[in-house]
């Protein structure tokens, strides 16, 4: 059960995702990702980064500090990043619903911005790290209460081809 | 003037000459009037018999010309239409003598009375405002002329000029709205920039759905439109040209997210909120490009910026004090006062065209409410309250307030309403499909 439904968010991601490089996120479905983006049991394929080590990390209600849960997962995150120099990276910072339109789009920032620092600080290059924030705009889940709210206060960190600029 | 067909409504305003005789001072004997300023306020009675048609085939014109008024006059909720139905008598000509005994006997205390006619195209309606009660006419006939397919234009012109007279106040019928439209799914949401008259009417789209779109906000004289979209990738501050929906990007950003555009008065620089390193000050910039100038600066969220009436101060929000909260600095930066001291964040400020109110986004307990407070923070009234109101816009009088309610749980959608800023008449205002984010642009010329 717990797995259709994280399947399920992943696809309804899929379509939110407004972006013109080729992208290796697990919430991308579409044909040219999931030809390229590998098995998940080959440690340097961005299926890999996607759902062994996990492309996202959540935060607390109007809070942009890197829980020691979200820590673990990044030092991964960077630990892969620098052994896959290919792979660049744009850092999509999301927030509830649970505020103002432009004050959540704010907040994603400080959220992208966090896990950008984590990863730098962890070696990972800045300039494949970009950052952009989609504030309340782009949940992942639904409904309203806490339930959905805490899968959309996250910061995914997004797969693209090509070095950094 | 904008230059689409559809505007171009070359509305002439012109006294009647036989009706210059009425003395001005006739319209200032003050009996018919109601004093919007008062919280409760029981809606005066109107009638309003179907204009005359003059010419042939003016008749569906007519109809609906006073249709709308009617509507106008009803959905400020200050009026109550007296149902056709109810009336003795009929106007049987424009230019009769009224029988004010038989409006007394329905109990209308203003009759508006009116003709239609059409040639050529253009459409011409003139009309007077009585006081029954009285027994006089409030203030002198006019006329407006237009085309057929800017005739609910027309109608406006009408009731924006029936509600000045009776309320001594400016009307806002004859104005427009800037919004988001939104379909689709939650999690999925298709959005682009529509534009309507502010009742609803009218509905043009300004921007495909191809790219995620946020706030529009209008300049003070209606002709341009400012809003953040992400066809870049990045959220970036565009401008569009209502006339003919031309767009072009204001390069604010570089590679940084700008957002939370809104005009100066003048109509000749932008402030909007620009994030480096996680960070969201407010910044203003030249709308014809050049320098930018970085007006707050503090690790705090910055945004949601706008201006006093006379370009001379900003209000805008900042979480410097642990939560959002509103504050006023100059047009120049530099120290700010915080205003907002109640319970609860405050986001969202908008300056009232009058200068004496500020309207904004209150989330207190789960709930949200739009409300209103004085620039210098007292008499702070909560106007609305629901599961999401947010983004109060002014109508160009500064009496009522449009804003986004969006609807609870996984079918939840967002569409607008109005109030007056008394808390009185919620409206639901109808929109095709889903609805944020309305920008209330200026009375039209």
């Amino acid at each position: 059960m717990r797995k259709i439904t994280l399947t399920a968010l992943m696809i309804g991601a899929v379509a939110l995702s407004a972006c013109s490089q080729d992208r290796f996120n697990a919430a991308d479905g579409s044909a040219n990702a999931a030809g390229m983006s590998g098995s998940v049991n080959d440690p340097t394929s961005a299926a890999y980064f996607n759902q062994a080590i996990g492309d996202r990390v959540l935060f607390a209600v109007d809070q942009s500090t890197l829980s020691p849960e979200a820590e673990r997962i990044l030092a991964q995150q960077a630990q892969w990043l620098n052994s896959n120099t290919a792979y660049s990276a744009i850092i999509e910072g999301h927030a509830d619903e649970q505020g103002t339109r432009e004050y959540n789009v704010a907040l994603g920032a400080r959220r992208a911005s966090a896990v950008q620092s984590f990863l730098v600080q962890r070696g990972v290059a800045p300039n494949r790290l970009k950052t952009v924030s989609y504030g309340k705009e782009r949940p992942l889940a639904i409904c309203s209460d806490e339930s959905c709210y805490q899968q959309n206060r996250r910061a995914v960190t997004v797969l693209t081809t090509g070095a950094g600029t | 003037m904008t230059p689409t067909k559809l505007l171009a409504l070359a509305l002439a305003l012109l006294a009647l000459a036989p009706f210059v005789s009425a003395p001005a001072a006739q319209a200032q004997d003050g009996r018919l009037r109601i004093e919007i300023t008062e919280g409760v306020i029981e809606p005066l009675p109107f009638a309003v018999p179907t204009f005359q048609a003059e010419t042939s085939g003016a008749a569906p014109y007519a109809e609906e010309i006073t249709r709308v008024i009617a509507a106008d006059l009803s959905g400020t909720g200050l009026f109550r239409e007296i149902p056709s139905s109810a009336f003795i008598a009929n106007v049987s000509s424009f230019s009769a003598p009224i029988q004010y005994a038989d409006w007394k006997a329905v109990n209308a205390q203003a009759l508006i009375t009116g003709a239609v006619s059409e040639q050529g195209g253009q459409i011409t309606v003139k009309f007077r405002v009585y006081d029954v009660f009285s027994g006089t006419e409030l203030g002198q006939g006019l006329q407006y002329t237009g085309t057929v397919d800017g005739i609910r234009r027309i109608a406006h012109k009408v009731a924006d000029t029936v509600y000045s007279r009776i309320t001594g106040e400016s009307g806002y019928f004859d104005s427009r709205v800037v919004f988001v439209s939104e379909s689709g799914p939650k999690d999925a949401r298709q959005k682009r920039i529509a534009i309507m008259d502010y009742d609803g009417a009218n509905v043009k789209y300004l921007t495909d759905s191809a790219s995620l779109v946020l706030a529009p906000r209008f300049s003070k004289d209606g002709n341009r439109v400012l809003y953040t979209s992400y066809e870049t990738g990045q959220p970036q501050i565009f401008v569009l040209e209502v006339g003919s929906a031309q767009r072009r990007a204001l390069g604010t950003g570089g590679g940084n997210m700008a957002f939370s555009p809104r005009f100066s008065p003048d109509g000749q620089s932008i402030i909007f909120s620009l994030e480096q390193g996680g960070n969201s000050d407010i910044y203003r910039m030249d709308v014809n490009g050049g320098s930018i100038t970085q007006l707050t600066n503090s690790p705090a969220i910055e945004t949601a910026p706008s201006f006093s009436p006379d370009g001379s101060r900003i209000v805008f929000e900042s979480d410097r004090s642990g939560t959002q909260q509103l504050y006023i600095m100059s047009a120049n930066g530099g120290e700010a006062q915080r205003i907002s001291f109640g319970p609860g964040r405050y986001g969202t400020p908008v300056w009232s065209p009058r200068g004496d109110l500020i309207a904004f986004t209150k989330q207190n307990a789960g709930r949200f409410h739009i409300g209103v407070m004085r620039t210098d923070g007292s008499e702070e009234r909560l106007l609305t309250a629901s599961f999401l109101d947010e983004g109060p816009t002014w109508a160009p009088n500064g009496r009522v307030i449009m804003f986004t309610r969006e609807s609870q749980g996984a079918a939840g959608a967002p569409a607008l309403y109005s109030v007056d800023i008394s808390g009185r008449n919620l409206r639901r205002v109808p929109t095709p499909d889903a609805a944020s984010d309305p920008s209330w642009g200026p009375l039209q010329n």
